[in-house]
């Protein structure tokens, strides 16, 4: 559909001001500034496959040396003899942490940013939104330090109550003793972090919300919480889910506020609350100083697989996006 | 606080200007003067350095273990031998063997010997020769424990085994009240705590449970912990801080950890008359009954786990300094000679008991000399 017709009746004699307008369309400084943004397109694409060229090549080496099942073995030993690892206590974690952050972190978020843009006074909004936003400023060693110095310690009561109110779901079962270093902490001090994006993307979205339709509604009699419900909310979906996805990239690939405060095991168990599990990051981080060449191209296929699973989840994402096209705030 | 647009841009002009004369002056600096013998630094500068065919910069990586020796090393070195800029990184054994096999480093820091495999790497870096392991710092690995009613904890190596094995559960079992008679032990669940990261200091453990405790500790010394239950924590820091935060909890770290955390070490009873506390001077002892395995001028030592000699403390972790016994490069030759030269010297090593470490014995300190002195 590029090819441009040309018009069989045209004037022959070309009128002088839509020359102009040629002659201005094609300034060098478009030129030059066409040339840069494309270039910058085509960059981001062969870093991307470079990036992916990379992770596969030395994944490649990785798996054909590992004598055991890449993708159901319990065990990371790529130093021994012969080497074996997999990585499915890892996807589990990764994937169980960052659900159980979503569980928490998504209601609240959507709860705080709906307080800051329609319920809070004005003097009381733009603080709270800049120290939420300020959250997102804090490095993750220091929520790791945080976590591991002051959230584990104090998690040892609530871990207790859930295994006594809780644990038959064998889920929030404690079978073993000690500190609070579990996958579960791990996605409270996740769901933490990944507040802050989540909350300040929905707020904006919330923002824009025609103010035509909150007023009709409030015309037609509606309570403020009605209005929320019928015509915020709907216009905000996909906005939120867009926010919530992106808090879910920094969930997954969070590395070293991870690595400080799990006790990492590779034993797959349902029981949340007893200390073990992992995630491809943390892994990594703790394994990469050590390794030797052929541990450091097994970390890079499970780096692989993180990958992946990322892709996955902005898919996934996007095509929940487009489906609500009709509501969505960031394509208006 | 806003500047003006201009003020703005002329402010970061000159910021840019200052930083980058900055550094052209500092780069001339170490140019110029090259190789001035003798020491006129400051008051700590090392008084016998031969700085004779060290200039410019060395670099250098490889173990933590041995980070906080090598920083004194390299202040005193410095301030004694000006023009000369030696940086050690210190960040694993594992990538300083890798950089070394890369030549990107004039010598690496390592917490175990090379392997077979390594070594043959290295030949590709050492022209006509190959990666030697030159001891050069000892220290002992404490046990630290966390139980304030207890002062003074025995353990031998098979309770050890079992206590890290998950086989004994409670701080009042029977085998620990046998070695603790006396003490308090309280009716509760121990927790053990090791490296969740692959670790030389996980893996000296290994070598010291493997060999004194053979029938109860049946894992491979390898750089990841391999028993189950316990927590696994980040790094030794974070080892310590764990066994310090949970009461009841028993963990492995280098000494400095523990006694910077005032973390109550325990003490081991070898066979020796009285149970041996975790030392400095002690751990010397027992390197002090170490053979050398190495051939040639490699002087990899094998220690003797299992020595019962009158307050040596066995479970001990050795550094080695990785070099190419012939064949570095004429650049970093000079630097290595001289500083491994200070390094092993009387004054190098008496810098380490002062410091929670242990320096090598006599013996093979005066072999580690002999070599340095006649690298090429």
């Amino acid at each position: 559909m590029t090819t441009t017709v040309v018009p069989p009746d045209s004037p022959p004699s070309p009128p002088p001001p839509p020359a102009t307008e040629a002659k201005s369309a094609t300034r060098p400084g478009d030129k030059i500034f066409r040339g840069l943004s494309r270039g910058s397109g085509i960059l981001l694409l062969v870093v991307m496959a470079s990036i992916a060229a990379f992770l596969t090549f030395r994944a490649v080496i990785a798996i054909s040396g590992n004598e055991g099942n890449f993708l159901t073995t319990f065990e990371w030993n790529p130093a021994g003899n012969p080497p074996v690892f997999g990585i499915a206590v890892l996807l589990y974690g990764t994937v169980i942490s960052s659900i159980i952050a979503m569980v928490i972190a998504v209601p609240i978020a959507v709860g705080i940013a709906l307080f800051i843009s329609h319920y809070a006074p004005r003097k009381l909004a733009s603080p709270l939104a800049y120290v939420v936003d300020l959250l997102a400023a804090v490095p993750s060693i220091i929520y790791g330090i945080w976590g591991a110095l002051f959230l584990v310690p104090y998690l040892d009561g609530l871990n207790s109550w859930l295994d006594t109110y809780f644990g038959w779901t064998v889920i929030f079962a404690k079978t073993e003793i000690g500190a609070a270093r579990n996958l579960f902490t791990v996605g409270i001090l996740l769901a933490i972090m990944i507040l802050p994006i989540i909350t300040s993307v929905s707020r904006e979205v919330f923002l824009q919300v025609p103010k035509m339709n909150e007023e009709a509604a409030l015309a037609l009699g509606a309570t403020r919480w009605e209005v929320i419900r019928m015509s915020v909310l709907p216009f905000g979906r996909s906005g939120v889910i867009s926010a919530s996805m992106l808090g879910l990239g920094r969930a997954l690939g969070e590395t070293m506020a991870v690595a400080t405060v799990l006790s990492p095991s590779f034993l797959l168990s349902g029981h949340l609350l007893d200390a073990g599990g992992g995630t491809f990051a943390q892994n990594i981080a703790a394994k990469f100083d050590e390794a030797n060449e052929y541990g450091r191209d097994a970390l890079i296929a499970s780096g692989l697989v993180l990958f992946i699973l990322t892709l996955l989840v902005n898919g996934a994402a996007r095509l929940i996006i487009a489906r609500r096209k009709e509501y969505s705030g960031a394509n208006a | 606080m806003k500047l003006p647009r201009k003020n703005r841009l002329r402010a970061s002009a000159f910021g840019a200007l200052a930083v980058s004369g900055a550094l052209l002056l500092t780069a001339c600096g170490s140019d110029n003067n090259t190789g001035t013998t003798g020491g006129t630094g400051g008051n700590t500068a090392a008084k016998n350095v031969k700085c004779d065919g060290a200039k410019g910069k060395l670099l250098a990586a490889g173990s933590s273990a041995q980070k906080n020796a090598m920083d004194l090393w390299v202040k005193n070195y410095m301030a004694a031998c000006e023009g000369v800029e030696i940086n050690y990184k210190s960040s694993s054994s594992g990538e300083g063997i890798t950089s070394f096999t890369q030549g990107v480093v004039g010598f690496a820091g390592s917490d175990s010997a090379l392997k077979p495999e390594e070594v043959a790497a290295s030949k590709k870096v050492c022209a006509s020769g190959q990666g030697v392991n030159l001891p050069m710092v000892g220290g002992p690995i404490a046990i630290g424990y966390n139980l304030p009613e207890v002062k003074d904890f025995v353990v031998d190596a098979p309770t050890l085994a079992k206590i890290f094995d998950d086989k004994i559960k409670k701080w009042n079992d029977p085998a620990l009240v046998k070695l603790n008679p006396g003490a308090k032990l309280p009716d509760k669940a121990i927790q053990t705590v090791h490296r969740s990261g692959d670790s030389g200091t996980t893996q000296n453990l290994g070598k010291y449970l493997g060999k004194a405790a053979a029938s109860d500790w049946k894992y491979e010394a390898e750089k990841a912990w391999p028993a189950k239950g316990g927590q696994g924590a980040n790094g030794s820091a974070g080892v310590a801080a764990q066994v310090k935060q949970v009461e009841g909890s028993i963990g492995y770290f280098e000494l400095s950890y523990a006694t910077s955390q005032s973390i109550p070490t325990a003490k081991l009873n070898t066979g020796a008359s009285a149970p041996v506390a975790a030392n400095a001077e002690n751990a010397s002892k027992a390197i002090a009954a170490a053979k050398i395995k190495g051939t040639g001028k490699d002087l990899a030592l094998s220690l003797d786990y299992a020595t019962k000699a009158e307050g040596a403390y066995p479970i001990v972790l050795v550094t080695y300094e990785i070099v190419c016994d012939s064949g570095n490069k004429p650049e970093t030759l000079g630097n290595v000679k001289s500083f491994l030269g200070y390094t092993a010297s009387d004054e190098g090593q008496k810098i380490l008991s002062e410091n929670g470490y242990a320096p090598i014995p006599a013996e093979i300190n005066a072999k580690v000399r002999e070599i340095v002195a006649g690298l090429k």
